[in-house]
Order: C-alpha cells, then structure tokens, then sequence
C-alpha cells in the first residue's frame, strides 16, 4: 500500500492585519489577518522550509522523487524542484518535476506521485506545494491571499496514513487565473466563478471518488478541502456533497491566521487534520483548479510515532506583526525603487554559480581529516577554495559536511543602518555552529529589539537578490523558529 | 627576515594636502599639491627624482597617474595595492629600493580621490568579495561594529559603558584634530554629543565612525648616509612591517573577535626590527587606523600600549591625550581626517615627521624620540596590517 510517510509545513513568520489594508486603501477590512513572506523568500524557499520540517527524520537520500507545486515558480524556463534537491540534499538520481499553473497541483502531484509508487518506479516522493501569489493592490483579494507551504513524503513503508485510491476531474474552466504575462491574480465576477468553478467542480469530484470506492459520507472522519476566495463556499460544497459541517476540517480559521495560500492551501488543511488525526481516520481531500483531485485517505497507527515537527500548529504560534502595508509592498516589489548610488552588485556569475551550487544551495562545507575541524568559508576578501585546512593546513584532505540542519550561537553581531536593506537595520551575525565551523551570514526573520550575543539561531534557505534573470538563492541564520 | 630596514633609509621631505570633501580638485590636482611642499620640504627638483611608487585602492590605474599629475618623465613608477595599507605600501617599496642601493633619491605618493565615488562612506560594494556576492549585508561600520559587540560581551561591558569608552577615544582624536589646519573634521565634540548621535551601525554611532574624504601625502626618501646632505633634520626609517592574515578568523570558532592578530603580528615584528623592547614607553607617539572608535580601541592592546581587555583603563587616564603618556592620533587621526585609503598611511607619517622634528606647533609633544603608524586593511576578521616606525635619531 502506497500511502503518507511524514508530513511538513511552513507558515512565513510575519503576518499582516487586514486593517492594514483598510489603513492604506480605505474601504473594508475583512477581519482577521494573512500571511506575508519575508522580502528574502519566495515560492520556493517556503517549499524547501517545508520539506525540511517534512523530512525531519527521514534520511535524505533514500527520497527519490520530488515534485514542487506552485503557481508561482521563480522560472519559467528552469526547474524549481532541481534547486530544492540541492538545497534538501537529495540524491543525483532523483526524479524532479514542477507541477505547475493550476492550484490543485499539490493533490495532482500526490496522485502522480502515488502512482509511481504504485508501479513500483519510485519509493519515496516529497511533495512539496507552496505559493507567493499577487493580487492587485488595494483589490480585496490581496487581503483574502497569504503566503504559505505543505510537504507530504509519499512512500510504501512506515505510513502514518495509506492512500487508498484517487479519483480526478479536468476541467477548462478558470475563474482565476494568470496569463505568463500577468503579474496578479485575475478574477470573473465572483459569484459566478465559484458557481460555475468550486462549487460545481469538488462536488462531481467528490461524488466521483466515494462512487469509485464505494464509500459514503459517514465512513469518513474528515473533509479536507482547499480553500475558495468565499470562505462559506467549502461548508456548502460538504453539505452539497452530504457531510455534515463537523466533519469539515476548519478552513475558516486557517483564512483569519493565514488565507489563501494557493496551491498549499488544501494540503496545509490537510497537515493540519493529520495534526488532529486519530488511527482509523479516513480523510477524503479534495482541490480545485481547472478540474479537481480527490483522494481517500487512511490514517494508520503509525501516527502516533511520527517525531515532532513545526507543522501547521507551532508555525501558526510563532508570528511577528508586520508593522505596515507599505512594508509588504516593497518586500513583494510593488513599489518603485528609485537607482541605488554607487556601484551596486557586479554581475551575477553564473559560472560561479555553477561552480559553487553546491556550497550555495547544499550549504556544504568540509571537515579537515587530519585534525576533524569542520570549516565554511562563503566570503572575505579573497575567496580561495577551501582546500587548504583553516587549522592545521593540510592539503586536499577533506570530507563534505553540510552545514544545513545545524543549529548554532551568534558569536557577534550588528544591526546597520548605513547598508542599503530591505528591512533595515540589516542585520548580520558571526555563527557558530553546534559541533564547530563558524560562518558570517545575513540573519532574518529577527526582531531588531531582540538581538544578543548568545542567542541561539539556524540555517534557512533564502533568496540574496536578483539579478540578470537569476534569484540568488543561499542560506541566512534566524533565531530558532519554533 | 635576514636584515633590517632600521637606519637604511632616510625622509627628507614631506607633504600633506587638506584632506576633505575637496570638490574642486583632482587626484592629480592632490598629488602635485602633497608633492610639491615635499620636494620644497626637500629642496629638491621633481627631475631629481629616480623612481616613484603610489598608493591608491580605487583612484587611477598604473604609475600613470602620479606621472601624469607631476610630469616625472621616463622614470620607473609603480603603483601599489594593499587596500588600507596602500600608502604605507608606496613608502615600504620606495625605502626597499633606496635601501637595495639602486636609487638614492626616491618619491612615495598616497592619494585617494573618495568623493568622486558618490558614496556617503567607503564605498562598499553589496556582496562583494566573492564573485557569488554572498556576502552579508554589512557596511565597514556595521563589519567592524562586531568588533565592539563582542568587545563588549567578552569583557561585561554595559552597552553604556562600551559606548562611553569608545565615546572618548573619539572626543580626544577631534580635540587633536580642532588643532590641525589639514584636517577635515576641525570641530570639538563631547562624550554626550558623540552618546546622543545617531546609531550607524550598533553600537557604533556617527561619531564612532571617521569621516569619508580626498586627500594626498607625499614622502621623498634617501639614503640614510646621504640625508643630511639634503636636511639638518631628518627622519629615520625603523621599521617597516606589513602582516597579511590567512583568513582564519571568518572561519576559526578559535578567533575571539576582541582583537586583530594581524595588528599584534606587525606590531611584533616592527618591534622587533626597530629594537623596540617595552613599546608603552619607548613609542612616543602613535598614529593608528581609527576608521572605528572600537579599531583604536583593540588596536591599543594589539600593539601592547594597553594590556589585554584593559584600554579603558588607559582612556580613563587620559594615556592617549596629546598631554598623556603615549599621544595617539596627535594629528586628529582617521577620525578627523576621514580615510581616502591610499593617503593615509603617509598621512600618518607625515605627522610623525613633524613631531619627531618639533614641528607640529600647536599639536607638538615634548621630546619625541620615535614615532608608529599602523593601518589595517580589509575587514575584520581578515586584514592586511602595515606597522611602521620611525625615528628622530640613528641608532
């Protein structure tokens, strides 16, 4: 049986009111409040947060597919899921893909992924969903959208749940979309988007997956839907589809913490009924997006035994307010930027890029064999490869050693407000790592007031700039999260 | 090191332009002015000149600029790079050539146009240093502002008590540098002004930070056998030390970031070459790389005019004044003439020239006997460090 081996999410950690919203547009505020990615994330640095929190006692190297859904790839002509199986340490024989342009790609993937397991092809995909989308500003669906992300490893062994069939419906019908050119979400009239859409598509879907398992409303413990831009419409589509309104995983609550997140919404819902989920539990989930995929699920006694992770719980605890709405423009680049004096960044090489992908994006470092002393060197004035030992100067005798996943104490510090920063005071720390290695690295996702010798922070992928066409994806340090 | 540079060589003259935000003139325009009052200072012809060597980190490329600007014709002119220790480079490489005994009569020009670059500090290029521009988002205060942090922490400063130190080092370089007509930066401030300024980079503050400027030195050197034939007075060559890191520090947990070993390994080996047993007594005065309040601060140790983690007690004593002990930045130092960063290092010896040859009319300290300037390149933890000693007497 092919079914659910860990699952992961990532919820950025500032949030913004919608008042905010009202402050700056005027109007009406929904209630409640959404997230917003920090200026260094994306789409897929929220992907690769949460898969690490999805693979947090998995070995790395025994994954062997991994698919990223989004709306909102950082490419279009190159893969985001090649990226992340570097910065996630994936094997080289890793089969990748990005599952793309429609927002049920997360339940699409965990169908194809379930299959390819099936077929005996592949043993263990992480199925990552995760979205950064716009919507225009001062529109009321830039209140309804947040930013957010869900991971799921597929497998055959040590499920916590199976996946005991799926059932999907393709249907050209989109009352939101994007054209390659757009930058935000387009929308139809609204009522006639999730008649015509939400509304009539999940409950076919629905229908068609009990039909096909020959299973009923009362068989299952949960209903776990993604959610629409009307936060009533998936209570009428349970009713519609015969549930009763107990066994809908809230969604609501979900819209007043976080919103919409895209493609991650229905498996963020998903996490979060897993969180609450008893062995014995089946979970019909079901996503929408030109046609929807419905899957059953099973949850096994295995669930008890999945090691504590963030989640949808403990990231939901840990937020900072965003101060302001003119903050989030600038961090989503919505706001014009007047020319930088001086000279700016050289250009982006992409040579060196290549060259040091693995440093960059694996976080890799090497440990000296002679006298074990682990050692990264990302910066300086000069930039030697490291081949010569730091502390005892052997030469081109090393192993890898990553650095990801290690938690370490900020050894100095400073808040600068001369650099130019996209939150200032930039903030920049000198780590040292849990079992040796220092580095110098940017630190986010910090409360400026907060900042002390001492503290206690870890490695987070993140997004340095852009340039020419390409992010420049490295690791930051942030107090440790939650 | 199988010889000394001590007594070899031989300043015999000097010249320092007004460093500032000079807008209506060039690099050039500087180099013909530090120049000239050296070649006057000598009593000696550009013509005379058998060789030069300039030191600049971003104004101009190739000896052309120096032979440009002075119209030294046909003569083998280098240009030096050795970030902050550029100038300090150009006067190294003059004095080991006079000292080889290839010339007799040399030029050593530091020159820096930084205004023309359009920055409000040393212009510090995002990510720069790694062609993958990784680096953090830092500015030079904000590099050497974790200097103070650490400072701070490891020795149980309060963030009060570690601001108020470092206020001092400040208030004491601008009283020097009200007395100086060549510096910048010529007004005096006070430990609350420099307490109340705006945070640059935590916790250094505006005043922590030396002002950003254009300026030029000049150094003409001969022979030591060969100096008085040109003046009464001259200045001799101690010593001339230059330490360049490995890097360890940005990647060493073994590095305390309370001190820069780069400044402690110079500072050992000029001593070394110049006879310099007990530094504390025998340095009458020194000018240091005071980019920072904290730099000073560490520096202090590095060269043992302090003991380790105690300079406040020395700042507290008033050590460092023009009146004290040891006067460090008599002339008012980086803080005061900011840090066009090839001019420094000879601006640095300039000063030097003048006290230990009782010119330095207001800023004078009685009887000084040898003189130290240092400069400190790159950021912490990795530096390139020139320490240099001169002297009023042979022997």
């Amino acid at each position: 049986m092919v079914g659910i081996v860990s699952y992961g999410a990532y919820i950025p950690w500032y949030r913004l009111s919608r008042e905010e919203f009202r402050r700056a547009w005027g109007g009406f505020a929904i209630p409640g409040e959404r997230s917003v990615a920090n200026y260094d994330e994306d789409s897929l640095t929220m992907a690769v947060e949460a898969s690490i929190d999805c693979l947090a006692d998995t070995d790395a190297g025994t994954v062997d597919g991994l698919i990223f859904a989004t709306t909102t790839a950082p490419y279009t002509e190159k893969q985001g899921s090649a990226i992340m199986a570097l910065a996630l340490d994936l094997r080289r024989d890793v089969r990748t893909a990005d599952m793309t342009n429609s927002l049920r790609a997360g339940a699409t993937g965990m169908a194809w992924a379930r299959d390819a397991i099936e077929a005996g092809s592949l043993s263990k995909v992480l199925v990552a969903a995760s979205d950064c989308r716009l919507a225009g500003p001062s529109s009321m669906l830039e209140q309804m959208l947040g930013d957010g992300a869900a991971a799921l490893l597929l497998g055959k062994d040590d499920l916590i749940a199976t996946i005991e069939d799926s059932y999907s419906i393709s249907d050209e019908f989109a009352g939101l979309w994007r054209a390659s050119t757009d930058t935000f979400v387009r929308s139809w009239e609204e009522r006639m988007v999730l008649d015509e859409g939400y509304s009539s598509v999940l409950p076919q879907a629905i229908a068609g997956l009990m039909k096909k398992c020959d299973l009923a409303p009362k068989d299952f413990a949960k209903l776990v839907l993604d959610l629409p831009t009307d936060v009533r419409r998936p209570g009428r589509v349970a009713t519609q589809a015969g549930f009763e309104a107990a066994q809908l995983q809230d969604g609501a609550s979900l819209f007043m913490s976080v919103g919409i997140t895209g493609v991650a919404s229905g498996m963020m819902g998903l996490v979060a009924a897993l969180e609450e989920a008893e062995p014995g539990d089946r979970i019909l989930f079901a996503c929408y997006g030109n046609g929807a995929d419905a899957l059953v699920l099973r949850v096994t006694e295995g669930i008890a035994k999945l090691g504590p992770r963030r989640g949808m719980k403990n990231h939901l605890a840990s937020k900072k307010m965003l101060t302001n709405y003119e903050k989030y423009l600038k961090w989503r680049k919505l706001v014009a930027e007047g020319a930088p004096l001086g000279r700016g960044r050289d250009l982006t090489s992409l040579s060196a890029l290549h060259r040091d992908s693995r440093i960059l994006l694996g976080f890799y470092g090497k440990k000296c064999l002679r006298c074990g002393t682990p050692q990264f060197f990302q910066g300086g004035v000069g930039y030697p490869p490291i081949r010569v030992c730091i502390a005892c100067q052997a030469k081109d005798q090393f192993e890898d050693y990553r650095f990801a996943g290690r938690k370490g104490v900020v050894f100095s510090f400073t808040q600068d407000n001369l650099i130019p920063a996209m939150d200032p005071p930039a903030a920049v720390a000198v780590v040292d790592f849990d079992g040796g290695g220092r580095a110098f690295l940017d630190l986010t996702d910090r409360d400026p007031d907060k900042m002390e010798v001492g503290m206690k922070v870890e490695p987070t992928f993140r997004k340095l700039f852009f340039d020419q066409g390409i992010h420049n994806y490295f690791w930051k340090i942030r107090p440790i999260r939650c | 090191m199988r010889e000394s540079i001590k007594d070899k060589v031989a300043i015999i003259g000097m010249g320092c332009t007004r460093f500032g935000e000079r807008w209506d003139v060039s690099a050039g325009d500087m180099i013909v002015e530090a120049a000239s009052e050296a070649f006057e200072d000598a009593g000696v012809e550009p013509k005379d000149i058998q060789a030069a060597w300039g030191g600049t980190l971003w104004t101009g490329m190739t000896g052309m600029t120096v032979g440009h600007a002075l119209k030294l014709q046909f003569i083998p002119i280098t240009r030096v790079e050795n970030a902050c220790c550029s100038g300090t480079e150009a006067v190294r490489n003059a004095a080991y050539a006079v000292a080889s005994g290839v010339y007799d009569l040399v030029l050593a020009v530091g020159y820096e146009k930084l205004k023309d670059l359009g920055s409000p500090g040393v212009p510090m290029q995002q990510g720069s240093g790694t062609p993958t521009q990784v680096f953090p988002q830092a500015s030079a205060p904000g590099l050497f502002a974790m200097l103070a942090t650490r400072y701070f922490a490891r020795y149980g400063l309060s963030r009060e008590e570690g601001k108020t130190m470092l206020a001092k080092i400040s208030v004491k370089s601008h009283d020097n540098g009200s007395l100086n007509p060549k510096a910048h930066l010529r007004r005096k401030i006070t430990v609350e002004q420099v307490l109340a300024a705006p945070i640059i980079a935590w916790p250094l503050g505006l005043f922590d930070c030396c002002g950003t400027s254009d300026g030029a030195a000049a150094a003409i050197l001969t022979r030591a056998d060969m100096a008085k034939s040109f003046k009464d007075d001259p200045v001799y060559i101690k010593a001339l030390q230059i330490a360049v890191g490995f890097g360890a520090g940005d990647m060493s947990v073994d590095y305390d970031y309370t001190h820069i070993e780069e400044t402690y390994r110079a500072g050992q080996a000029a001593y070394a070459e110049a006879g310099v047993t007990n530094p504390r007594r025998q340095i009458s005065l020194a000018e240091v790389h005071d980019c920072f309040s904290i730099t000073e601060a560490i520096v202090m140790e590095d060269l043992e005019f302090s003991p380790r983690g105690r300079v406040n007690e020395d700042i507290e004593a008033g050590t460092f004044l023009l009146t004290g002990e040891l006067p460090v930045q008599p002339d008012g130092g980086l803080k005061c003439f900011g840090h066009p960063i090839g001019a420094s290092g000879v601006r640095m010896l300039y000063e030097c020239y003048l006290q230990l040859r009782g010119k330095a009319e207001e800023r004078q300290i009685k009887d000084p006997k040898l003189g130290l300037t240092h400069n400190q390149g790159g950021q912490p933890p990795s530096a390139a460090v020139a320490v240099s000693i001169v002297g009023r007497d042979t022997g």
